[in-house]
């Protein structure tokens, strides 16, 4: 008796390992049917668009709003940094260097997450306990080809545009205040800017969207699709979608700084 | 050539839902299911389209396979069949009359006029004329099941499968749908399954009524036997006395 308490944490995680991995292939199935369903154009096509401005334009607002206040910080925080020892210049670079690299994308990733695979969780699992998705199937449509395709499509495209977007404001956000609060000239802001900088870099943060992308997408169609049990379960898929697309943004960030850099 | 469940076995992990589920409906009939809520009518009709796949057992529909068939095939037996889903299951995001649509986009020897003037033929038969610009959440309960109706209807299938039409509904809106149901075989000559656990419905519908229970059809007869059936069971079931139920186990 005594020893099977002290197993239980043990049989927890085993059974969660157990979980996990078959939530694993799950997704890896439902990838699969989505390369499928990519070749279904008559079926996709005429709803990208709707998608993309549901998933990019729509999310362009807080990803600004987020981005610019960082922008402000990081160029106060840089000059309170280095207090005299560096040159001020050098809150350009600062700037630049952690926006584009690390802050547009990621921080951009965890909004998306909250509020592009929510959504998307929690309306694919709305149709799922209502029985939406099982009509499509009865109407003869292939319900990864009709809700997953362009979700994930729209996701590679816009994530990508809004992180460039972003990352543009909050540079934008650190060079105004460079000017306005801590007496910078243009000049020198550009100066600090432009030293470490490097085409990579750019293309280092496309690449990261990109996955960002595909990862909020593909996990919040995975969460909605895999929905069980009425409302209770779609707030449970929700929740879901946006800490796991949120994790998984997080461990891609470091695999690409440690693959790429 | 009609639908035909042979010895069809489906449990979800532990929870054995059809056991040994043998059912065959005649062509041109209108065969009822009733039973108990969670006996597995659902899981049962969902077999038909391939919506589920039997553990073991065969589905055969107009001949076909329907258990180990690919999704292309399946596809094909799904254009001739229609399913009335108990909530309606409209797609929230698009119109009524986009929702009827939806399955006749798929037959591309539709153009689009003859896919509205179509969609406006199947809304005036379940009597919503002019509710094509409505969106579901506009509708009440009733509208959105002859809604679900008329999207069933509209791609002209041989089949047609509802599950529970007027369950949840009052009784003056449980007759409009009972009398849709009989219309639409008349006038479109389609076989139909129909689950519900009104049995005044069930009577007033169906040319045979089926029970299931604990997994299987338990008895199978025109409406008149099932009324004289003496097995406890179904008399307990139809007559609305679970003692009957308990006792005979
Ligand atoms: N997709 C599913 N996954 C797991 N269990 C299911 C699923 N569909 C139905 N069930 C279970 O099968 C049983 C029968 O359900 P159902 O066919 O919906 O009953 P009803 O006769 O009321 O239509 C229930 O216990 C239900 O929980
Ligand atoms: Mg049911």
């Amino acid at each position: 008796m005594r020893l099977n308490i002290l197993l239980d944490p043990f049989r927890w995680l085993g059974r969660t390992a157990v979980d996990t991995a078959a939530q694993i292939g799950q997704w890896g199935g439902l990838g699969l049917q989505t390369l499928r369903g990519i070749q279904r154009v008559d079926i996709w096509g005429r709803l990208l668009l709707g998608q993309l401005a549901k998933i990019g334009v729509d999310s362009v607002p807080i990803a600004l709003f987020i981005a610019s206040f960082t922008g402000v910080v990081m160029a106060l925080q840089a000059s309170y940094t280095f207090t005299g020892a560096v040159p001020l210049y050098f809150v350009g670079t600062l700037v630049g260097k952690t926006m584009i690299l690390e802050l547009g994308p990621v921080l951009t990733g965890l909004a998306l997450s909250g509020r592009v695979g929510a959504n998307i969780a929690a309306e694919l699992g709305t149709m799922r306990v209502t029985e939406q998705i099982d009509a499509l199937e009865t109407l003869a449509y292939d319900p990864v080809a009709y809700l997953v395709v362009p979700r994930v499509l729209a996701g590679l495209i816009m994530v990508p545009v809004v992180v460039i977007l972003a990352t543009a404001i909050g540079i934008t956000a650190g060079w105004g205040t460079s000017l306005y609060l801590l007496d910078m000239s243009t000049p020198e802001f550009m100066k600090g800017l432009r030293l470490f900088f490097d085409d990579w870099d750019v293309k280092f943060a496309v690449i990261k969207s990109l996955s960002f992308g595909l990862t909020i997408t593909s996990i919040g169609c995975f969460f909605g699709f895999t929905t069980r049990g009425g409302a209770e379960g779609v707030g449970l898929s929700t929740t879901r979608a946006v800490v796991v697309s949120s994790m998984v943004i997080l461990v891609l960030d470091a695999f690409w700084a440690a693959t790429l850099l | 050539m009609s639908i035909l469940l042979k010895d069809v076995h489906k449990a979800f992990g532990s929870n054995r839902v059809l056991k040994g589920f043998s059912l065959e409906v005649q062509p041109g009939e209108t065969l009822a299911i009733v039973g108990q809520s969670g006996t597995g009518k659902s899981v049962a009709l969902k077999h038909v389209v391939g919506l589920l796949r039997p553990d073991s057992g065969e589905v055969w529909v107009d001949g076909k396979n329907v258990g180990d068939m690919d999704l292309e095939g399946l596809y094909e037996v799904r254009r001739n069949v229609g399913y009335v889903f108990q909530f309606a299951a409209l797609f929230d995001s698009l119109t009524i009359g986009e929702n009827v649509g939806l399955g006749l986009r798929r037959m591309p020897e539709l153009t689009d006029e003859a896919i509205s003037r179509r969609v406006r033929e199947c809304l005036a038969l379940v009597e919503l004329e002019g509710y094509e610009s409505r969106y579901p959440s506009q509708l009440s309960g009733g509208q959105k099941k002859r809604a679900g109706l008329a999207r069933a209807i509209a791609t002209r299938p041989e089949y047609l499968l509802y599950d529970e039409p007027t369950t949840g509904l009052d009784p003056v809106t449980t007759t409009v749908i009972d009398r849709l149901i009989i219309r639409t075989r008349e006038e479109l000559e389609v076989t139909s399954v129909v689950i519900t656990h009104d049995m005044e419905s069930a009577y007033r519908v169906a040319d045979r009524v089926g029970m299931l229970h604990d997994g299987v059809i338990r008895f199978l007869g025109t409406p008149d036997e099932i009324q004289a059936c003496p097995d406890p069971i179904v008399k307990g079931f139809i007559e609305g006395k679970p003692e009957l139920l308990e006792g005979a186990g």
